[in-house]
Order: C-alpha cells, then sequence, then structure tokens
C-alpha cells in the first residue's frame, strides 16, 4: 500500500458544508435518479440481464489468460499491435515512446477511466505531447483542471453557470444554453480531431473471438478520434475482455440501460484493426495496449476477484447514499463510490483513504443496482476484515469486551445514566471529538432503564 | 406457543419503550414472550468495524442463551441480520457453525414472525395517526423482509399512511459510519428529515430501531413535532 494518505473523513466534511457544490450533487443525482426510474427500475426482465452478464464477465475471468491471449492473435491478424503493460508507468511509456516514434504532436482522446489511472496526459504532456480531450464533460474538466468526479459524467460537480464561466475564461466565448456552449465546444474540439496525430480511447469490451474492440458513447467524439487521425491508440485493463460476440451482445443488454437509462447509446462502434487496403477511412494503424496495474494479483484473490466483473456504468455511485452527497472528488481516488472504495485501494500504488471501506453506511444499494451481480457489501467487509487486523480500534473492542459480561455491559449503561445521561456533557467537554460533531447536530434521547427489568417474568431463563 | 424476545442492546438501554410493545405484540397474537437473562449485542457492531474475531464469542454466547428456543423474535431488521450471518462466522468443520444456522434459522424480525412464520396480516391494531413508512435498509435489501411491514401497516385501522418520496433511500446513520463522519451522515439524515417533513406525516415508522434513533435525534435537535415509531408501537397501540 502507498505511503500517500487522503483524509476523506476531511474532505467529505468539506464538500458537504460547500453549499454550491451540494445544490450542483442535488440538481444532477435527482436527474440521473429519474433516468433509472425510467429504465432499469421498468425493466422487467432486469434481474434476468443481470444474471447473464454476470456469468458472461465471470466466465471471462475464470479464462482471462486465455482470452487474453486469442484477442492478441486476432486483433494482430487483423492487423493490429498489442502492447502488455504491468503497470501504469509501463503503459505510460508505452504509449509515450510510440506516439514519439512517430512524432506526434497533438492527440485527440476519448473519455478513458484507464486513461485517468495511469496518469496518461500528464505523461504525455511531460513528453512534449498536447492531449485534448473530447468528451465534452472531460474536455470541461481538462479546461478547468479538475478530476473526473464521476466515471461515466465527469464534470458531473460543476453546474452551468461554471462551464459557461469557465469558457469565457479559456474560450472567450460561451453561450446561452446548453446547446449553444456545446457548439462552441464543438468549433474548438472540430479544429483538434482534423489537426490531430493521434486518437486515444479506452474500450468498453474486447472480443475475443474477433479481435474487436467495442466502444460506447452518445457524442461521436470517440469515432472521430478513431477515424481522423493516423492512429488509434486504445487503453484496456484486461478485465474488459470477453468470448465471443455473443458474449459482448450480453454485457450491451445491460450496460446502456446501467449506465445512462438508454437501450443502446447514440454510437456503438466495432473495431476489428486499423484501415484494410481496399477501405478508405480509419486509422493506418491501430494499437492496443492491455494493462494490468495490480489486477492480477485481484484475480489471484478469491474473494474479490468479483469486482474486475465491474463494467464501470456508475450504477453503484448514482444510488450510494456517500457518493450522491459529496460527488467523486472526496475520495481521492481514481475510482470513486462503492466499486471504487473496493477497487482503487487494490490497485497497484493506490492513491485515496486507506480506511475508505469504512465510509458506508451498509445500505446494499450498490448490490441492487449492479449490473453484473457484484456484492459491493461483503467485498467492503472483506476489505474492512483485512484492514481492522492490522489497525485494532479499541473502542470497538473495549465495546465487545464489555458485551461478553452481562454485568458490566448493563453496569457501564447504569454509569452513563448517571454521569452523563445524553451525553451533553462529553460533548461540551470534547467539542471537537466525533461525538461532539455529531450532537452538533442531534439530540440524543438518553440511556433509559432497562426495558428487560420490566419485562422478564419468573421463570424466563430458558 | 412461547417467543423468546431477543432484545437489542440499543432497544434496552436508550429505547426501552419499543422491547415493552414488542412484548405486547407478541403476547396480543398468543406468544408468550420469555426474555433470557444476559443479552448484551449480537456483534453487529464490532462486525461492521471488520472484527470477525470479537464477534465470535458474542455469538457464542447468543447461541448458549437461545438454542433452547423454538422460536426467536427481535423488533430490529440489522440485529436479525446479523444473527443470519453468524454460521459465516465459524468454520463448516466447528461445531459451532452447525449451532449457529440452527439458531440462525430460528430468528425472525418481529414482522417476519408475524407474516411469514403465523401467517397473520391483521393482527386487530388500531391507531389514530398521520404517518409515513421509512423502508430500512437492514430490512428491506439486507433482510429482504420489507414487504412485511407493509403489509402489517396496511391493515391497522385508522392509520393513515402517507407515502415518502424516496422511501427506500437509507437515512445515514449506519453505526459507527455516522460517529466516523457525523456531518456526512447529518446530510444523509436531513435529506430523509425533509422528505418526512414534505409528507406532511405526524408520525414516521420504520421496524428498525436505529433508523427511529438517528432520525429522531436530528427531528429533535430541529425542534420538529414529528413522532418516531416502531412498528412495534403501531401494532402494539391497539393490542395494549
Amino acid at each position: 500500500m502507498s505511503g500517500r494518505t487522503h483524509d476523506f473523513g476531511a474532505a467529505a466534511r468539506q464538500a458537504v458544508a460547500d453549499r454550491e457544490l451540494q445544490t450542483v450533487l442535488k440538481k444532477a443525482m435527482g436527474h440521473i435518479r429519474e433516468l433509472r426510474r425510467n429504465s432499469v427500475e421498468r425493466m422487467p426482465d432486469f434481474a434476468a440481464r443481470r444474471d447473464r452478464a454476470q456469468a458472461v464477465k465471470q466466465r471471462a475471468l475464470d479464462n482471462l489468460p486465455d482470452l487474453l491471449e486469442t484477442l492478441e492473435a486476432r486483433l494482430t491478424a487483423a492487423g493490429g499491435t498489442v502492447h502488455w503493460a504491468e503497470d501504469g508507468p509501463a503503459a505510460t511509456r508505452i504509449v509515450t515512446e510510440l506516439l514519439t516514434r512517430h512524432g506526434v504532436r497533438l492527440a485527440v482522446k476519448g473519455k478513458s477511466m484507464i486513461g485517468e489511472e495511469i496518469g496518461l496526459t500528464a505523461a504525455l504532456g511531460a513528453a512534449g505531447i498536447e492531449t485534448v480531450e473530447t468528451d465534452l464533460g472531460e474536455y470541461i474538466i481538462q479546461l478547468a483542471g479538475h478530476a473526473p468526479s464521476h466515471i461515466i459524467s465527469p464534470a458531473l460537480h460543476l453546474s452551468r453557470a461554471a462551464v459557461s464561466d469557465l469558457f469565457v475564461r479559456k474560450l472567450g466565448k460561451t453561450g446561452e444554453d446548453i446547446p449553444a456552449m456545446t457548439r462552441v465546444a464543438r468549433e474548438v474540439l472540430r479544429q483538434k480531431f482534423l489537426a490531430a496525430d493521434a486518437g486515444i480511447t479506452g474500450v468498453n469490451v474486447a472480443v475475443a473471438e474477433t479481435g474487436t474492440l467495442v466502444l460506447l458513447e452518445n457524442e461521436g467524439n470517440i469515432r472521430l478520434s478513431t477515424t481522423c487521425p493516423p492512429i488509434h491508440v486504445a487503453l484496456m485493463s484486461l478485465e474488459k475482455v470477453v468470448a465471443d460476440l455473443e458474449d459482448a451482445a450480453t454485457v450491451l443488454d445491460i450496460l446502456p440501460p446501467a449506465a445512462t437509462g438508454q437501450v443502446l447509446p447514440v454510437h456503438l462502434s466495432w473495431f476489428t484493426g486499423p484501415r484494410r487496403p481496399d477501405e478508405h477511412d480509419g486509422p493506418r494503424e491501430l494499437h492496443l495496449v492491455i494493462v494490468d496495474n495490480g489486477r492480477s494479483q485481484i484475480l489471484a484473490d478469491p474473494v474479490l476477484r468479483p469486482i474486475l466483473r465491474c463494467l464501470r456504468c456508475g450504477a453503484c455511485l448514482n444510488v450510494c447514499p456517500v457518493y450522491q452527497r459529496l460527488g467523486g472528488h472526496a475520495y481521492g481516488s481514481v475510482y470513486p463510490g462503492p466499486m471504487g472504495s473496493i477497487l482503487s485501494p487494490l490497485l497497484a500504488d493506490a492513491p485515496g483513504d486507506p480506511r475508505q471501506p469504512f465510509a458506508c453506511t451498509h445500505c446494499r444499494a450498490c448490490a441492487d443496482a449492479c449490473p453484473v451481480g457484484i456484492d459491493h457489501p461483503a467485498l467492503l467487509q472483506a476489505l474492512r476484515e483485512r484492514i481492522a487486523a492490522h489497525s485494532p480500534d479499541p473502542a470497538t473492542t473495549l465495546f465487545a469486551a464489555l458485551a461478553r459480561h452481562p454485568a458490566l455491559f448493563g453496569g457501564a449503561a447504569a454509569a452513563g445514566r448517571l454521569l452523563d445521561l445524553d451525553l451533553t456533557r462529553s460533548a461540551r467537554l470534547l467539542p471537537r471529538s466525533r461525538l461532539g460533531r455529531y450532537l452538533r447536530g442531534r439530540r440524543f434521547p438518553g440511556l433509559r432503564r432497562p426495558c428487560s427489568l420490566f419485562l422478564r417474568q419468573p421463570g424466563g431463563r430458558p | 406457543m412461547q417467543a423468546h424476545l431477543f432484545i437489542p442492546c440499543l432497544v434496552e438501554h436508550v429505547l426501552p419503550r419499543i422491547g415493552r410493545a414488542t412484548a405486547r405484540v407478541l403476547a396480543s397474537v398468543g406468544a408468550d414472550p420469555i426474555i433470557p437473562a444476559g443479552q448484551t449485542c449480537c456483534g453487529q457492531l464490532a462486525y461492521k468495524r471488520g472484527r470477525p474475531d470479537l464477534v465470535r464469542p458474542l455469538a457464542q454466547r447468543f447461541i448458549a442463551l437461545f438454542e433452547a428456543a423454538p422460536v426467536v423474535v427481535s423488533p430490529s431488521g440489522s440485529c436479525v441480520a446479523m444473527v443470519r450471518r453468524y454460521p459465516e462466522l465459524f468454520a463448516p468443520d466447528d461445531p459451532w457453525q452447525a449451532r449457529a444456522r440452527q439458531v440462525a434459522e430460528r430468528t425472525f424480525e418481529l414482522g417476519q414472525f408475524l407474516v411469514d412464520q403465523l401467517g397473520l396480516t391483521d393482527i386487530g391494531a388500531r391507531l389514530p395517526i398521520r404517518a409515513t413508512l421509512h423502508e430500512s435498509c437492514q430490512m428491506t435489501r439486507v433482510l429482504g423482509a420489507g414487504y412485511t411491514t407493509r403489509t402489517l401497516l396496511a391493515h391497522v385501522r385508522d392509520l393513515d399512511l402517507v407515502p415518502l418520496a424516496h422511501p427506500e433511500d437509507c437515512c445515514g446513520f449506519g453505526g459507527a459510519f455516522s460517529l466516523d463522519y457525523p456531518e456526512l451522515a447529518q446530510t444523509i439524515t436531513e435529506d430523509k428529515v425533509d422528505d418526512i417533513v414534505a409528507s406532511g406525516a405526524e408520525a414516521v415508522i420504520a421496524a428498525e430501531p436505529s433508523c427511529l434513533l438517528n432520525i429522531g435525534s436530528v427531528m429533535a435537535k430541529r425542534g420538529l413535532p414529528i413522532r418516531t415509531l416502531h412498528l412495534a408501537e403501531v401494532l402494539g397501540g391497539a393490542a395494549r
């Protein structure tokens, strides 16, 4: 585990005190809730689709080395090139060297979480290669210098007014409404697509049997990124592969509804190799970089392996009471929310708060929403047990010790009744303690005489 | 018939009225409530702190206290869910696993016991109040027994049940979560309270004492005249 630590508690406190952020989040999460209500919550066969997708992804994980080898062979046969990266630095080195060798100065990039994970844009920038994000949300946060706050809607934390101000500052103009602002961004980005020497994308699903890379998008920027420039570099984490087209279709049955409430995205692209001699468009070279970055170790862990089924749809973020109030930045990691609280700490050189798995209300909304049946609560529990094994919590130990002895347990409660019935004294003595902060917004009803004393009848003992 | 009453520590020491109401309801349906002495905590707190090693001795205490009982009933979905996890705390070849399973299989949340075990949906309760139901996560998604609460409430006479906009949303308690992240937890609870206020209800009902404590403590701080009622109090209102 990395030495860098992030204080999620402090970040959460800041986020809930940020009125502007709270207003933006409330509106955005309300909108997402509406999309869910009109899609997966109305889908009569959600459970059946989920079970099928879960089986497909689990089978793929169980055969992962074979599938990846097949993918490499088929994609190579189709004229593409496959690169393997053990970790983030290896992946950025591969892409940087490749683009430098081709004299690339400007790359256009479609949204890619694995790109964020490995810090690709910064690495390319250090090598003198400019990268322009072309997904509208990603473009906005690139202009703002922010990290994505949601894996599907990266600029979710910004209001329309904030984006408009940003456009004025960075682009010198804005639009009156969202369509007009989108046109402003489109004018800028269109020039970048035409000028770019390379296009960089992620991969939603890779089909081993055919060597095909499948990408979902709503804006057309991925189509342009992969057809205008002469080189297409696709990045994928190794768990994106499935066996065949039928399995890919099973994933596509559930991914768009779970992610955005759509039946299918506006653009669904299937890339099998670069441009062929008889074709008039498409990139001249296609490179696929397959990134591990700690995933082989997750794969070897029978308890945590299911997190590799994750499709990055964002459904667990959208329903999580913690994510809903904070957005993604408070997590201090690339992947936020329930899936992020599991995956992020397992990745190589993981930033974020080492106690992130404890920041959970145990509500189980994530597991209910997951389109591939990941039991986030069980995985978070496994992580909590591993963390607690080397950083015990004295209060829990004391409470559990008292609970082993009814006389002590009852005695402690009786002492509490005498000394500080409703905890206000303790809170006054320690206003900055967790208890003091807890009682700032709450009135504890107080300790009472135990009810079993009233209720126990003679002969009550079994 | 006898039913052994498993009283959660939160009910025993903070919300005893829920324990008394549960005993009343059990008596009213002909299940004589037996309260074994020596109950403390089911271990849920330690479990969620990632300490199954601390839960095991508490589970063994619980099993020893209740294994002679034909049926164990508790007014808390989360505590029942904890008891149902006991078997997985022990290795398959550990005799405690089989003992844990026997107790877990016979332990029910109050509504679960009435509806699923006794087949009752109407126990003749009557409560003239306009109230709303908070569907506790532990009752619905974790224990999968939310329908029993709804079924029982639907049959309470004079109960004017008004809907919440988001009854299924978590109230933000999460045990130690709300002490670890007090401001974040409160933000979640405030949204729940706002939903309750908007419903126009005079009382909020839940089958989970911890949610009621949490929601009630924020409502008290805000000086709202809205009561918290446990399912048992609603059902026991008429049973007396």
